[in-house]
């Protein structure tokens, strides 16, 4: 592979995205003739939660250094733990736009970098063709450089990232689906914020985006792509980051219940079950708690709404029989 | 800092994590950015640089606890506030072998070193720390803990379970927890506090506090709360321990330095571990471990065999396309054909000492039986028996596995092995139902007791099977030693393997289709 573009080659805007449309405390600040977008890790976290995700500083840390160090983060852990959101709120935070790569199976360079829009070259050359013209040679080559111009070309994400002159933040989703060719495809890209097209020629990046790569760990990442990327494992939060989570989304909910709903969860997650709660599933049933009066949970209650947790019917019974057990069997 | 990240690269490098040069540049680079006497950035700093999957991450934790002891004022050993307890004077680097032991002796005596809280008061404190949560107090009680009761002893090359359970021992949590818990139903939870949520500011307090401070009539705790609050101390006390292990950690590597303890420290990945000398706790590690092996390995052969699946052109199909792009065919189509999938049985030796290889084993043939057309399994100790509806009644793997232990009719005379008896049983009852399209794979450390091995029973399914493997998780410098008789069944078999790892399971497995 070839060696990464030095970091700091390509000048960050940075300022620009601080102010931009009077954000929040993202304080850009003028390191070594180089722009960063976060002051400190405090001030990101606090920015984050400003925008409606709750971080730690572990998670603001990887963040920050990403920033700071011109790299992706690769970030893996359970479903539903805020790996897509994590994204989507740095964008929402620095003013940037998203810019999203969901891969899936069979996504190739076509879907994520560019594409040559073939059916529209079609019909140019076939329009051409209805209009026979003498000097047919000469011709052949004013079509060829008509039909590989940019009104031809399609701009998928990775090549959007790569142009954009404004702020971007790049989110390659669920990164773990493609094929190897893909991975190296995208490892290229992230290494070099460069694309080179051969009809049109090599663009790079004027600013390094801020690039979030998520797995949900169903297939090895390749090692190279691993040393490139800063890692994140974001696992299920701690009960006080929880609590206030289910603060900040749930409409109306009492710091009672939240705090009651956070130790549920956690006591459900120290259980042996197939599918721990998510913190999605957290949340889902905080608001149908508040939506149905509950303002505290007991027995009947947790019976009649775990399967808003609990996904499989052997989980829902363990949970409902533990819960009402008092003392938890010991699990040591 | 410079000189403590080498020595700490190098030893996750010896813990056997991947970790490149560039990767070490990296970690370099970013402890730069962040405010080094913070213990917690140092950690996040080298743990997203240095460590690129989660199932490293115990290894790296306790690699950087013993590394990074000694970082930020917290930390340090020298005691403060709390009073002469334990180890005074003795700083990273400095080393004074022996002061180590004698404090702590003198602590571990009968208590009455007169400069150290008497057990009594150290009971009480540990008592009101859990009740009321606070951490601080928690980190104190560890430390006084420690120096009381751990009786550590200079110069040992140990890695301080052996403290760590003495200590434990002494502090009687599980005591502690009850009295908590009575104290509670008691109606008398008094001063117990949860660290404040963060922005609470009209003091309701949380949830716990609230039950306990309900009416001393209603007082009584219902079942899920009393559940909750258990768990609220269970949780606490946890990180007591932690506590404790940490303030050993910190006196071990004062005393004999950074890297002896790591070496005495250092486990094997949870890939790495041997299915024969598995400890239970490695065994639990392999058994969270086992769950996204599997779920990776789905993945990959799913992919793989759709992969192979895109068959050859479909001429007319492409052409019906073409029609849309005024008959330039610029969608080539393909067919797809339906690969046949061969039949599995699984053959497991469960008996004591290979019983942990047997049932991981089984969990990852059948977390991918999509990919056969059927799988059927036996187990065998002397007596054979067939267990294929267990795991059709069963919900999920694991509990499949587990109920096989329970339900299973392996034992015909003495429940001692005997591969030969167990091989005829198999061939008298189900060997007509071996077929061309059979796989058969056999585990176990052919380890017959002296026993005949019937080696024919063999020679018999490799005739009839399609495939015949064996799984052996002994080394393959034992093979054939003493009573192992595999070289007698090696013959007749398409692949003898030794598997002593999940890793190497693993990739056996997927050859396997
Ligand atoms: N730290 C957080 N602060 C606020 N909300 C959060 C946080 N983490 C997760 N959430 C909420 O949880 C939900 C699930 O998050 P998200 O979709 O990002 O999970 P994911 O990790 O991408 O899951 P999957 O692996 O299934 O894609 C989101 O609706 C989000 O609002
Ligand atoms: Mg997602």
């Amino acid at each position: 592979m070839t060696r990464p573009a030095a970091a700091g080659a390509a000048p960050r805007t940075a300022r620009g995205i601080a102010a931009s449309a009077g954000r929040p405390v993202v304080v850009g600040e003028e390191g070594a003739g180089e722009a960063v977008r976060f002051a400190s890790v405090p001030a990101l976290r606090e920015g984050l939660g400003m925008v409606g995700y709750l971080a730690d500083d572990g998670l603001a840390g990887v963040v920050f250094l990403a920033d700071r160090l011109g790299k992706p983060v690769l970030v893996e852990g359970p479903a539903g733990t805020g790996k897509t959101e994590l994204a989507k709120s740095v964008a929402r935070l620095t003013g940037a736009r998203l810019i999203r790569l969901q891969c899936y199976e069979g996504l190739d360079e076509s879907k994520a970098l560019y594409e040559w829009n073939y059916k529209k070259q079609l019909l140019r050359i076939q329009v051409e063709n209805a209009a026979p013209d003498d000097e047919s040679a000469g011709r052949w080559n004013e079509i060829e450089d008509d039909i590989f111009s940019e009104e031809f070309l399609l701009e998928r994400p990775l090549l959007e990232a790569i142009r954009a002159s404004e702020p971007v933040v790049l989110l390659i989703d669920e990164v773990d689906r493609v094929e190897v060719e893909t991975e190296a495809l995208l490892l290229e890209v992230l290494s070099d914020y460069q694309v080179s097209i051969p009809e049109l020629g090599t663009v790079v990046a004027t600013q390094i985006p801020l690039v979030f790569l998520t797995s949900n760990n169903t297939r090895e990442l390749s090692e190279a792509l691993k040393r490139r990327c800063l890692y994140l494992h974001l696992d299920y939060p701690s009960l006080e980051r929880e609590r206030a989570i289910v603060l900040a989304k749930v409409p109306d909910v009492t710091e009672q219940l939240a705090d009651q709903v956070a130790r549920i969860v956690r006591s459900l997650r120290a259980l042996e079950l197939k599918k721990h709660p998510s913190i999605s599933e957290t949340l889902d049933w905080a608001r149908t708690l508040v939506l149905l009066g509950i303002e505290s949970v007991d027995e009947a209650t947790a019976r009649e709404t775990l399967h808003l947790l609990l996904k499989y019917r052997t989980d829902i019974e363990l949970a409902a029989k533990e819960l009402a057990a008092a003392t938890a069997r010991d699990s040591a | 800092m410079l000189e403590v990240l080498t020595g700490f690269v190098s030893e996750l490098r010896r813990a056997g994590l991947p970790v490149s040069v560039t990767e070490a540049a990296d970690a370099a680079e970013a402890v730069r950015h962040i405010p080094l006497e913070d213990r917690q950035a140092v950690k996040y700093a080298l743990g997203a640089t240095l460590v690129k999957s989660s199932a490293h991450w115990r290894a790296f934790e306790t690699a950087f606890e013993v590394y990074f002891s000694m970082r930020g004022p917290q930390f340090a050993l020298e005691e403060d506030s709390l009073g002469p307890a334990g180890a005074r004077g003795e700083r990273a680097g400095e080393q004074e072998t022996g002061s180590l032991g004698r404090e702590a002796m003198r602590g571990a005596g009968e208590g009455g070193g007169g400069d150290l809280v008497s057990p009594e008061e150290l009971a009480a404190m540990l008592y009101r720390a859990l009740q009321n949560g606070d951490t601080g107090m928690l980190a104190a009680v560890a430390r006084l803990a420690v120096a009381l009761f751990a009786g550590m002893e200079s110069g040992r090359p140990v890695g301080g379970t052996y403290y760590l359970y003495r200590t434990l021992r002494n502090l009687d949590l599980d005591g502690v927890l009850q009295r908590l818990l009575g104290a509670a139903r008691a109606g008398s939870g008094g001063d117990f506090a949860a660290p404040a949520p963060a922005g609470a500011s009209d003091g309701t307090g949380g949830y716990l506090e609230g039950i306990l401070q309900r009416d001393a009539e209603s007082a009584r705790l219902t079942p899920l709360e009393e559940r909750l609050l258990a768990d609220e101390y269970r949780f606490r006390i946890a990180q007591l321990q932690r506590e404790i292990e940490a303030e050993i950690r910190r006196r071990l590597v004062a005393d004999r330095g950074a890297e002896a303890l790591a070496k005495s420290l250092r486990r094997p990945l949870p890939e790495d571990v041997d299915f024969m000398h598995a400890s239970r706790d490695e065994i639990a590690q392999m058994r969270k471990a086992i769950h996204p092996l599997a779920r990776k390995l789905q993945a990959r052969l799913a992919r793989k065999r759709r992969h192979l699946r895109r068959g050859a052109l479909d001429f007319r199909s492409t052409m019906r396309h073409s029609l849309s792009f005024g008959g330039v065919p610029a969608e080539p189509r393909f067919r797809h054909p339906k690969p046949t999938k061969p039949e599995i049985f699984v053959v497991a030796d469960v008996s004591g000492s290979v019983a942990a290889f047997a049932r991981f084993t089984m969990h990852l043939v059948y977390s991918i039986a999509s990919q056969f057309s059927k799988v059927r399994s036996f187990v065998f100790v002397d007596g054979i028996d067939e267990v294929t509806s267990i795991f059709e009644r069963s919900e999920t793997v694991g509990e499949a596995v587990h109920r096989v232990n329970l339900e299973a009719d392996v034992i015909w005379i003495d429940g001692h092995s005997d591969y030969g008896h167990a091989l005829s049983v198999f061939w008298q009852r189900w060997g007509k139902e071996v077929g061309p399209k059979t796989t058969v794979l056999v585990l176990g450390d052919a380890r017959s007791n002296y026993h005949s091995s019937e080696s024919w029973v063999m020679r018999e399914l490799s005739e009839r099977a399609r495939r015949v493997y064996w799984l052996n998780p002994e080394p393959k410098a034992y093979w054939g030693s003493g009573d192992s008789i595999v070289d007698k069944y090696a013959p007749f078999c398409d692949g003898v393997y030794e598997c002593r790892t999940l890793r190497q399971l693993e990739s056996f497995v997927e050859h396997l289709v």
